[in-house]
């Protein structure tokens, strides 16, 4: 132990002691606010004492009656994090889980450290910090005991929120601890469990939140409420490369329930008291629109990926031999492209916030996968300091990236700040439809050379891509296992908005990627498990410039796959094979296709997935299958396209989602390998696509190569 | 505007709103019911579901003024504390991923659950197919829909 004053190595931990004798650890705690959070929804009354009696510089604090709260600062977006992180916090401090209640924390940049739901990156940024939290508080409290006992610590155990005096059975509560162990100077360095002591991680946790959602409790952005406030819709232009010209509000502001209707930049937002009546006034409103920039169909698209796949100047990603020379060598030569549509998020609640803007500053309520950017964007418009805009962040009805932006958050503030009242912003579906920010349209063109062993020697990969920047990420398999590679991108500068898209660029990426990899398999008459297991075995003996991802772990994963799936054993289905690394885990799936009635019906996917340590099996579990119903629902139906610069689909008639009845089997394994956890929110998605695709080649001979699957030529031929 | 009454979860409530109002919007402004969810607005994703005379209803395209007499339940009347079946049933197979979706799969599921105690799994497609989940928590919804149903027999 060294002196609380005597800081230690990284200035990790403070205390405090709480208004109510409690404990509490933080982490780059630096000094009291003093500010009582105002928990979202009134869940702070769920600590068991009084909310005042907690100080927010914290992530976990102990009442006298021996319940421990658990504040969660990442906005929890549906994977998993409101409940990943108070396991991995109560399990070093060995707390009893029924004890825990957890509390999401608002916006806090001196108190927290990326408060983002995005890039599967919760769990590694926080794992070790948690950890220690946890660790921490458990080391005071037995210093406490030890006191109180006068016995040695080294006599001391903990199990389930106790501190038991092994040699006479002596128990102590962390309850009845907690004011002691306050007062204890901060130990520098904390011991971690062993893995195999955990009691907490790797169990099936139930989601915290289970309760309040089951019971229809109002948890969402969208089911915020606050006395006296207005709501508002806000019509954008309705084609992109449109821009206001002018607004007739006359009829609209006189319907009834309308307070106003205000003009920002190219949008009109109607105000008023009801959300009914102010969906029905902005439909009364007479708006002018005029081109500022192209309209762009997707039939001009298609056009312009022929043009960005064709021309000879491209974005160089990376460069690997002589790739010309490998492909005037080689034996064959394999070539396709691959080809996904713009798609929309489509999160089950709509974009939404609550703003209001103040003389003094601004309260934001909402859901947000960022809140800090809510902030600073908010900050930059209004012209004042980040401090004077508070967040806090409510449970999200879906993000899917979406909420990565801060485009509704303005809205919003920019609505409030104009009618002078606090204001909740509401998207419709045909709003989140057509509001913008899509997964990109892009085109891949693949070409590999074999030589006469049927070894790929040249790999070339050019990404056309609709506002997608970098279409490619070029140091991923296999990228390291080919001798000559040429990875470059083109991209069109297009009115229509993109944004990240749950796996961005990956999403389909690893589709194209992966459903080629079978193609030049098949062609080199190699076993497409064997092959990518050849390729990552040459990247191993003979790597090939800079290597980013895991050779073993990604054999890991495909021969856990293979095995779990009895991969090429089975004569009633057909099997395709599919692998990828994203977001720093590796996910192999087989898909499992059968013939019925003529046609073909994906039966089953086995999933392999290694992200190190699982969290919550629960958890783990349900992302990885989400991630493929999700990956699967996409490639089968998932399609937005444009007319004259506007969406076509505008809501879930015309734009299909996968339901309930379409669904294959789901066989979910990990790899228990005791690594550092990596995380899952995006990894399981990538390879579903190809899975799939190469199991109805399997059983049809025929290749999807462009997405949605169901609309293309090659299943409708099927019958 | 107009004043309706409506008898809602056993209690009455008085709304003060345009006829043409859809019942979810009533729930969710007027009455302070916000566990009915907003998805699509045009009964094609079952987030608003509700019961009305004990049958599944689409909350989003029920005008108020079609609601007289009606009785309507809602998720918060479905059991206030979560101890019906199929709530349990939802909490023990863990089935929330976000959970913006599960109010209205979950009186879909009760709903079908009144109607056809012993569903096979088809049935369970077929009754569950209007209500989308985004987060795909489809397996769970199948097993939760099950356990719930060996537990109400
Ligand atoms: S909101 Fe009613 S069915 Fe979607
Ligand atoms: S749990 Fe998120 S939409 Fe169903």
């Amino acid at each position: 132990m060294k002196n609380g004053t005597n800081q230690s190595r990284r200035n990790f931990f403070r205390q405090a002691a709480t208004a109510g004798g409690g404990l509490v650890l933080g982490f780059n705690w630096l000094e009291t606010s003093g500010s009582v959070p105002s928990i979202v929804n009134g869940t702070a009354s769920v600590a068991g004492t009084a909310a005042d009696a907690f100080d927010f510089n914290s992530y976990l604090s102990i009442s006298p009656k021996g319940i421990i709260t658990i504040f969660s600062p990442n906005p929890e977006v549906g994977q998993g994090i409101k409940t990943a992180f108070p396991i991995i916090v109560a399990e070093d401090l060995d707390a009893d889980w029924k004890a825990v209640k957890v509390l999401q924390a608002p916006l806090d940049t001196i108190k927290f450290q990326r408060q983002v739901a995005g890039g599967s990156g919760s769990i590694p940024h926080s794992w070790k910090r948690l950890r220690e939290a946890g660790a921490t508080a458990r080391q005071m409290l037995m210093q406490a005991a030890a006191s109180r006992l006068n016995v040695p610590v080294a006599e001391l155990t903990t199990q389930k929120g106790v501190v038991v005096h092994t040699p006479t059975g002596r128990k102590l509560t962390y309850g009845e601890l907690a004011a002691d162990a306050a007062k204890l100077p901060i130990p520098a360095d904390v011991k971690l469990k062993d893995q195999k002591d955990f009691k907490l991680i790797g169990q099936s946790i139930k989601n915290v939140d289970n309760l309040p959602i089951i019971t229809g409790k109002p948890l969402f952005g969208l089911d915020f409420y606050r006395e006296g406030m207005l709501f508002a819709m806000v019509q954008r232009p309705v084609a992109f490369g449109l821009k206001l010209k002018s607004v007739d509000a006359a009829t609209a502001k006189a319907m009834p329930g309308i307070v106003d209707v205000v003009t920002f930049k190219n949008s009109v937002a109607v105000v008023g008291k009801s959300t009914w009546q102010v969906k029905k006034a902005r439909e009364a409103l007479k708006i002018e629109w005029e081109k500022e920039a192209g309209t762009e169909s997707t039939a001009d698209h298609n056009k312009l990926f022929a043009q960005l796949l064709g021309q000879p100047d491209a974005t160089v990603r990376r460069k690997d031999g002589n790739v010309e020379e490998a492909f005037r060598n080689a034996a064959k030569v394999v070539k396709s492209e691959y080809q996904c549509p713009f798609l929309p998020h489509s999160p089950l609640e709509p974009m939404n916030f609550f703003a209001h803007v103040r003389a003094d500053g601004a309260e934001l309520v909402g859901p947000t996968q960022t809140p800090e950017l809510a902030r600073n964007e908010t900050a930059k418009l209004l012209g004042i300091p980040p401090e004077k805009v508070t967040v806090e962040m409510t449970r999200m009805g879906g993000g899917f990236g979406r909420r990565l932006k801060a485009d509704f958050v303005l809205e919003a503030v920019e609505v409030s700040r104009l009618v002078k009242a606090p204001v909740k912003l509401i998207w419709t579906r045909e709003d989140d439809m057509t509001g913008g920010s899509y997964r990109p349209a892009v085109r891949y063109r693949f070409e590999a050379a074999l030589d006469v062993q049927g070894n790929m020697i040249g790999y070339k990969l050019r990404g056309a891509g609709i506002n997608a920047g970098n279409s490619t990420r070029e140091n991923n398999f296999p990228s390291g296992a080919v001798d000559h590679l040429l990875i470059d991108s083109a991209d069109h500068k297009s009115p229509i908005t993109t944004g990240p898209w749950r796996a961005p660029v990956t999403n389909f990426l690893a589709c194209a990627e992966q459903s080629f990899l079978d193609e030049v398999a098949f062609a080199a008459g190699k076993d497409p498990v064997q092959f990518r297991l050849e390729l990552l075995d040459k990247a191993k003996k003979a790597p090939v410039g800079e290597i980013k991802y895991d050779i073993d772990r990604m054999k890991g994963v495909i021969r856990l796959a293979a095995e779990k799936s009895g991969w090429g054993r089975k004569k009633e289905v057909a099997q395709g094979f599919s692998v990828y690394f994203s977001h720093a885990s590796y996910v192999a799936q087989v898909a499992e296709v059968a013939m019925q009635k003529g046609k073909p019906v994906v039966r089953k996917i086995y999933a392999a997935a290694d992200c190190g340590v699982v969290v919550n099996q629960s958890g783990a579990r349900q992302q990885v299958m989400g991630g493929i119903v999700d990956g699967m629902g996409h490639a089968m139906y998932g399609n937005l396209t444009f007319r004259d610069g506007a969406p076509e689909q505008t809501n879930f008639n015309s734009y299909r989602m996968i339901r309930i009845n379409e669904i294959p089997q789901v066989e979910v394994h990990f790899v228990d390998n005791g690594i550092e956890p990596t995380g899952l929110g995006e990894p399981a998605l990538p390879p579903t696509g190809a899975a799939v695709a190469n199991a109805l080649f399997k059983a049809t001979g025929k290749r999807l190569r462009n997405q949605p699957f169901a609309e293309q030529e090659e299943l409708k031929g099927v019958s | 505007m107009a004043l309706y009454k409506l008898k809602i979860n056993g209690r009455d409530y008085r709304a003060d709103v345009d006829p043409d109002t859809p019942l979810l919007w009533v729930l969710r402004d007027s009455l302070g019911l916000a566990g009915t969810k907003y998805g699509c607005g045009i009964a094609m994703c079952g987030a608003c579901t509700v019961h009305v005379n004990g049958e599944a209803a689409r909350s989003c395209v029920l005008p108020v003024s079609s609601l007289a007499n009606a009785k309507i339940t809602t998720i918060e009347g479905l059991s206030a504390t979560g101890d019906h079946p199929v709530q349990q049933a939802w909490d023990e197979t863990d089935v929330p991923q976000c959970g913006y979706c599960q109010a209205g799969q979950i009186m879909m599921a009760a709903a079908l659950l009144k109607r056809n105690p012993k569903p096979s799994g088809e049935e369970i497609d077929t009754a569950m197919a209007g209500n989308l989940c985004r987060c795909g928590t489809y397996h769970r919804i199948r097993e939760a829909i099950q356990s719930a149903a060996n537990k109400i027999r």
